[in-house]
């Protein structure tokens, strides 16, 4: 009995979470994938001359089209566009699970938790897929 | 909140607008995506057929909603993380204001890089 007493006591508090309780706060399937929404979000916004900078060599001529695939073809490129490709899956997967909670589609906890991991397991299979892609694995 | 006697800044109505077109700019993202993929893997591989894709008029003029589309979104989600995270007004507007500048700019040179093929 005390033993369940000393359990409830020191069962950890969080109010208004702090930087540096991050590592310790636990989050549920639902906050992992909210809070890679954002993630994701931020990082596509920051990128984004990078993208448009690839889709301008993709497009103004037959040399830059070369020129393109001599920038992909490096190693750390591919990383940097590993890491774009998770970021805007992940960003469409769980924008398509939001769309559908706005709808009261999948509303109860159950069904949103399962939901939740499921983005998380269809976004990490498709940008693994992708990669084996990118690095020509497949 | 009241400003002056009568104005309230703050209510039920406030930012429904934002919080809608964040969704319908979604849904155009999304679609748009599903169409380019779908007619690029249609179409020859190489420069020709991916230029090719994007010189008739109606991909152009779909592509730039698309593009409009991205911004806005963009806007909507980068201003709540600002003030979400950032509290003091004066570096918040700041933040914004660049994100708007930031934006827009890229608009600019996406329509660019279009109208060129």
């Amino acid at each position: 009995m005390s033993t369940v007493l000393d359990r409830t006591r020191k069962r950890p508090e969080f109010r208004n979470i702090h930087v540096t309780q991050i590592v310790r706060y636990r989050l549920p399937p639902a906050g992992i994938v909210s809070i890679l929404h954002r993630v994701s979000g931020a990082l596509l916004f920051l990128l984004l001359p990078f993208l448009i900078w690839l889709f301008e060599l993709s497009l103004s001529s037959e040399l830059s089209f070369a020129r393109l695939q001599a920038v992909v073809s490096h190693g750390l490129v591919k990383l940097v566009l590993l890491v774009v490709l998770w970021g805007f899956l992940h960003h469409l997967v769980a924008g398509i699970r939001y769309l559908a909670l706005d709808l009261h589609i999948g509303f109860d906890k159950g069904a949103a938790t399962k939901s939740a991991l499921a983005v998380l397991v269809v976004s990490l299979a498709l940008t693994l897929l992708a990669g084996l892609r990118l690095f020509g694995v497949i | 909140m009241n400003i002056g006697s009568k104005r309230l800044v703050v209510g039920a109505h406030y930012g429904l607008r934002d919080w809608l077109l964040q969704r319908v700019t979604a849904a155009v993202l999304a679609a748009y995506t599903l169409l380019v993929v779908a007619l690029s893997v249609a179409s020859e591989p190489g420069y020709d057929g991916w230029a090719r894709l994007f010189a008739p008029t109606w991909m152009k003029a779909l592509t730039l909603i698309a593009v409009a589309s991205l911004a806005y979104h963009a806007w909507i989600g980068v201003r709540d993380i600002w003030m979400d995270y950032v509290k003091p007004t004066g570096l918040r507007l700041t933040l914004q204001v660049l994100t708007v500048l930031w934006l827009l700019a890229c608009v600019a040179w996406a329509v660019q890089v279009l109208w060129r093929v």
